[in-house]
């Protein structure tokens, strides 16, 4: 485990490498973040840091929360405020890398929360097939039957139903980062990303493929 | 200025001609066979040109082998090396797709535009 970043998807484009081929990539802007409190074994029972990122009115925030911004070293109370936990043996930094927490070509995988669809019927929700729509059918988009009789008697857990959906913590692994851009403070990262523009998102070293690639 | 503008203006080609649906054009597109590059040709007619900035990009149509070929370039794809326009058409809507039933001698025939024929 190491420091992650927080970031705002911006949009999506596309990047034409030398070599002609197009990527699909997600811009993502990471600037200022702070670091904010330090948690320690001694009093925390685990080691990490807590990061802040995009500025927020003062008014917006209650006094607590605002003390709690200006102890650790922060002017400006942060909208959107994340835990990173440290290894064993892990340096606690001094300050956030910020947008060199990442070398290009390095996986990553990024953590959003995707976008709501609000109460959704089976069709959506979960490709169900639906049944004709016409010739006195009105069987349309209705979910169909949803258990046996008296064997069980009851509807079986987990059968798949109405209901909302979307607005889920959702994390994408192994994607890549194709460019950092220092001067726009912002991360191209390859293929899509949770969440709709303007949402939040927390990027982090990839779990499950750490090498950085070979470019 | 928005950051995606600012990348995808940083990808546009500032030497693309000025060519439209039903103009004849030459594109050069880059191949890599058994790691060497070359230039191969591809000559047709613009049937269309279509999406926007840097995803721009436009529809080629030819008859070859007595078989309608039609390929989509992406205007600023660093694949494409070059686009030469051959000869000005003269059309009347943006989108050429009536070609595609054609059969014989009309199918790759164009009303030539008049500053063409002047010249």
């Amino acid at each position: 485990m190491s420091i992650g970043i927080i970031g705002k998807k911006v949009g999506m484009t596309r990047i034409y490498t030398d070599k002609g081929v197009a990527i699909p990539v997600t811009v993502i802007d990471v600037a200022d973040n702070v670091l904010l409190q330090e948690k320690t074994l001694e009093k925390d029972g685990y080691r990490g840091v807590q990061v802040g990122y995009d500025d927020q009115k003062e008014a917006r925030v209650n006094r607590p929360a605002m003390g709690h911004f200006k102890k650790h070293g922060s002017e400006t109370p942060k909208r959107e405020v994340r835990e990173f936990r440290l290894a064993d043996g892990e340096a606690t930094p001094e300050t956030h890398p910020g947008i060199d927490t990442f070398e290009e070509g390095q996986w990553v995988d990024v953590i959003g929360t995707t976008k709501g669809k609000g109460f959704q019927g089976t069709v959506k929700r979960y490709k169900f097939a639906g049944q004709p729509a016409s010739h006195g059918s009105m069987m349309h988009r209705r979910p169909g039957s949803i258990g046996c009789r008296l064997t069980p008697g009851r509807v079986w857990k987990n059968q798949k139903m109405p209901g909302r959906q979307g607005n889920y913590n959702r994390t994408v692994q192994n994607l890549q980062i194709v460019a950092k851009r220092p001067d726009d403070n912002v991360l191209l990262i390859s293929g899509a990303v949770p969440g709709a523009r303007g949402g939040y998102v927390v990027i982090r070293p990839a779990k499950k493929k750490n090498a950085p690639a070979a470019k | 200025m928005n950051v995606i503008d600012k990348i995808e203006r940083e990808q546009l080609k500032s030497d693309v001609p000025d060519f439209g649906p039903g103009d004849t054009v030459k594109v050069h597109t880059r191949v890599i066979e058994s790691g060497k590059e070359r230039i191969q040709i591809y000559q047709g007619i613009v049937l269309s040109r279509h999406g926007i900035g840097v995803n721009q990009a436009f529809t080629v149509r030819k008859i070859s082998n007595s078989e309608g070929v039609e390929r989509v370039f992406p205007i600023h794809s660093p694949k494409v090396a070059k686009v030469e326009v051959v000869q000005k058409g003269k059309v009347r809507r943006a989108k050429l797709n009536y070609l595609r039933g054609r059969i014989g001698k009309q199918a790759m025939q164009v009303k030539q535009s008049k500053k063409a024929k002047d010249a």
